[in-house]
Parts: structure tokens; C-alpha cells; sequence
């Protein structure tokens, strides 16, 4: 007996409700969590200086004050990333183990640039649940000059003198701009000493932790050289 | 003579119960050049003699590190080694990901051999034709392995394989009861005096053709350069076991 497919169907489906009476779930469980800070990096001729807030945040929660952001994957880069922790572990973990497979197959380290573009793919293969990650690869070029590669969570990256991500982004890049290149700067002097800069990056970090409520604790900073690397930890506020 | 009746293939016992094609993958690795390890309780140390397949040609690297706290050695096909030393590389690297800490040693080795005796019991197949020496540190201690082509392995204080490794053993037999308690300098040194035992006559040691490692508890996984390589081969000279035991 042959029942035309819409008969059928209005068997087992009811009236579809009225556009109007669409209601969205808003308290749905998403895999993603902000686990917020700041990280900034700042390239110098013959080095990098890489820092980033040790507090690791859930809403208005603190989960730890004492998390690093940042991770050496070569001798010549570091891995700065702000945004969620879990997805900074297994981006880190990835590219641990993809730089040493690589330094076996090539018997020679990756480069910063080998490295930046390694990122890149890595974020953009996840195009379609991507790393809550926002990076900065920061490191010493083939000249062992500072450099920074700055991304978004999909894997867009460009190279930069200075480059900050995070929960206090907005407040810091601008003071930045100003101290670093002299935007809107008055009298326009331009720090040139590695001390200069570090002083100007510590103060950074103070007043983004005046600010913004995901900032503070301590903040890390590495410093890398074609010597090796130092290592700064410097406290702010705890509140 | 009656070998070349049973000696076709892996899936053909020998009337006195052995598999030909396993023992003369055993040869090639007599046939190689002499590599040796030697451990104490806080170091283990490979020495071996780098071959030069002509006056044009590099020399042949017989040293290899599998992850920070592993390296192996090889003696014999040096092609089955890389094969070997690709697949131990992935191992470590992969219980590294998962979790987090370094793979035991002997874990390793007995995945290796796994792998090796898998060849013997297949018609379709031939063993490995090399010999590794495999020095590593895990929280059981400080380790040295041979893996053969057979598929078996064992743990040694020190060993010693490839052409003319009997000369390196018969000096280990006489020293290694100082080893355990030797300084890591100490250490190479009786390494590079067991390889000057095992070098022909027109041979001379240096520092081309040796190639030493060197792994500790804390001391990652490094070759000696060719500087340290030198002075080692220079303090050869005034080294003797004897004055090892006036200072215990």
C-alpha cells in the first residue's frame, strides 16, 4: 500500500514549533575555557626578551599562581601563549616532539623561521576546532637577531618587532607602541640598552596588573642570546 | 658441507637444531668494525673504530643517540641499523608524548629484539645483519645491552663486538671489577685502551677514526669532539689500570 512520504512522516514528527518560540540553549558545556594572562615578546639586536604572568585564571577564579607560559622548544625559541592551558600543553607537547624528530631527521636544530611556519600549520590543521591558543613565537633569526612571530587561534602569523597576547593585550601593546617605537611619544627617546627595555617590560606588567583582575602573581621572563638563556622571575601584584 | 642443504632459508631447521641463516647474519656482525660499552654506576661510555671505505670517502658513524638518556652503537649492515635506530627513535618519542618520562631501557631492548626474532620465523624474511650495543639510564639504574640478530639480548658490565672484539674482552675480563667505581674519565680511558687491543698492527688511533659517547645520570647523551678526543688519546699514554687500584 503506497502512503505518500508526507503522510508518513506526520506520524512521527509534531508541528514544528513557530520561529518565534525558538529558544537557544545558553548554558550548553563548551570545551572551551580562558584561562587568561598576558604574554609579551620584544626583539633586540642579538636578543630576545620573552615574559609572561604566572597566574592561571577560570572566570574570577585562580586556579594556580604559579603556571608558566612560556617553553623553550629550541635553543634559539621560545613559545609564549596565553589563552586556554590545556590546549598551550598539547600545542607545546606537539611541537616538542615534531622539533625532535625533526633535529634526528635533519641532525641539526629547526630554525626560528622552520619553527614559526611549523606553528602555523599545526594551528591551521585544527581549523575546525582550533587551539584556544594566542601565540607568540619568539626567538634568534639566522643573524642571532631578535625576532617575534605573532598569531591568531588559526594559525595567521607575521613577523614582529614586539608583539603582546592576552587578557591585558589591549593595555599593553599600547604602551609599547609608545615606549618602543615613539608613537605619540613627545619627547621622542627610544630605549637602546637591553636594561631600558627590560625596565620598561617589568613596569608593563605592573600596570597590567593594576588593571586587569587576569594578571599578576609573578612574571617570567627569558631572555635568550646566542650565550644561552636567563632566566627572570620578578613578582607583582597578588590581588 | 652439508650446511648449504639447510641453510636456504629461516623456516629450515639444521639436523643438529640450528637456523644457518640466523648465524650467518651473526657473522656480519663479526665482520664489522669493533664497537664496545662499558658502564660504572653513574656512567656508561661507547667507543668504537670508525671505518673509511677509501682515502676519498668520510668515515663510517657507528654512534647513534635514540633520546636524551639512550644511544646505541653499531656493529655489522649498516643500513639494518639505521632501519633499527629509526624505529627506537619513534618508540621514545612516542612514550614521551604519552608519558612524559624516558623509556626504560630494557623495555626498548626487548621490543628491538621482539622486532628481530619476528624475521627468523618467516620464510619471506631475513634477520637484521647488525649487533647493537644499547647504553641508556632509567630509574632502574644505568644499563648496557647487545641485541643480536637472533633475537636474543643481554645486559652486560661491559662488551665488546665486531672484528677482533675478542682482544677488547679479554682486556675487559682482567679490569672491569674497577669499572663500577671509575671516574668517568677513567672510564674512556680503559675504553680507548680496550679498542688499541683490538687495532691491527698498521693501525693507529685518532681522532678521525674513534668516535667515543659518553651518558650520565645527569650528563645527557654527547660525543666527545674531536679536541677531547686528542687529549683522551694522548692521556692513553700515561694511562694504566694499575694506578686505578693504588687509589682505592
Amino acid at each position: 500500500m503506497y502512503i505518500p512520504v508526507n503522510d508518513m512522516l506526520k506520524h512521527f514528527k509534531q508541528d514544528a514549533p513557530a520561529m518565534a518560540n525558538i529558544t537557544h540553549k545558553s548554558d550548553q558545556w563548551s570545551p572551551y575555557h580562558d584561562n587568561s594572562g598576558t604574554v609579551l615578546a620584544v626583539g633586540i639586536p642579538g636578543a630576545v626578551i620573552v615574559a609572561g604572568d604566572t597566574r592561571l585564571s577560570n572566570g574570577y577564579n585562580i586556579l594556580s599562581r604559579d603556571a608558566t607560559k612560556l617553553s623553550q622548544l629550541t635553543d634559539k625559541c621560545v613559545l609564549a601563549t596565553a589563552g586556554q592551558y590545556a590546549d598551550f600543553i598539547a600545542l607545546r607537547k606537539f611541537l616538542q616532539q615534531r622539533l625532535q624528530l625533526y633535529e634526528f631527521q635533519n641532525e641539526v636544530q629547526a630554525s626560528t623561521e622552520t619553527v614559526a611556519h611549523l606553528l602555523s600549520r599545526e594551528l591551521y590543521s585544527r581549523r575546525f576546532f582550533p587551539y584556544y591558543t594566542f601565540n607568540l613565537l619568539a626567538g634568534l633569526d639566522e643573524n642571532n637577531h631578535g625576532v617575534v612571530y605573532g598569531y591568531d587561534a588559526i594559525g595567521s602569523y607575521d613577523k614582529m618587532t614586539y608583539g603582546v597576547q592576552g587578557s591585558g593585550q589591549e593595555l599593553v601593546v599600547a604602551v609599547l607602541d609608545n615606549q618602543l617605537k615613539g608613537y605619540n611619544k613627545i619627547n621622542k627617546t627610544i630605549p637602546q640598552t637591553r636594561e631600558e627595555i627590560l625596565d620598561i617590560i617589568l613596569d608593563c606588567f605592573s600596570c597590567a596588573a593594576e588593571r586587569d583582575i587576569h594578571t599578576g602573581d609573578n612574571v617570567e621572563i627569558l631572555i635568550i642570546t646566542a650565550a644561552g638563556t636567563e632566566r627572570i622571575v620578578k613578582p607583582l601584584r597578588k590581588d | 658441507m652439508l650446511k648449504h642443504l639447510y641453510d636456504t632459508d629461516c623456516v629450515t631447521w639444521s639436523p643438529q637444531g640450528k637456523l644457518f641463516q640466523v648465524e650467518y647474519a651473526m657473522e656480519a656482525v663479526k665482520q664489522g668494525s669493533i664497537c664496545l660499552g662499558l658502564k660504572s654506576n653513574e656512567n656508561v661510555v661507547l667507543c668504537s673504530l670508525k671505518r673509511q671505505p677509501s682515502e676519498l670517502a668520510g668515515y663510517q658513524e657507528k654512534q647513534f643517540k635514540i633520546d636524551d638518556h639512550m644511544a646505541i652503537a653499531i656493529a655489522g649492515l649498516t643500513a639494518d641499523a639505521r632501519v633499527l635506530c629509526k624505529y627506537m627513535r619513534t618508540e621514545c618519542l612516542e612514550y614521551k608524548y604519552t608519558y612524559e618520562s624516558h623509556h626504560p631501557v630494557g623495555r626498548l631492548v626487548f621490543k628491538v629484539a621482539e622486532k628481530s626474532q619476528h624475521k627468523t620465523q618467516s620464510g619471506a624474511k631475513r634477520p637484521y645483519g647488525v649487533g647493537l650495543l644499547v647504553a641508556g639510564i632509567d630509574p632502574n639504574g644505568v644499563h648496557l645491552f647487545e641485541t643480536c640478530p637472533s633475537g636474543n639480548y643481554y645486559e652486560y658490565k661491559c662488551q665488546a663486538i665486531g672484528s677482533r672484539s675478542q682482544a677488547a674482552r679479554t682486556y675487559f675480563e682482567s679490569w672491569f671489577h674497577l669499572f663500577e667505581k671509575s671516574t668517568l674519565e677513567q672510564l674512556i680511558l680503559h675504553g680507548l685502551s680496550a679498542i688499541k687491543k683490538a687495532i691491527m698492527e698498521d693501525e693507529e688511533l685518532n681522532e678521525k677514526n674513534v668516535e667515543v659517547g659518553i651518558l650520565g645520570k645527569n650528563l645527557k647523551f654527547t660525543h666527545l669532539n674531536a679536541q677531547e678526543l686528542k687529549d683522551y688519546i694522548t692521556k692513553l699514554d700515561t694511562f694504566s689500570p694499575n694506578s686505578q687500584i693504588q687509589q682505592e
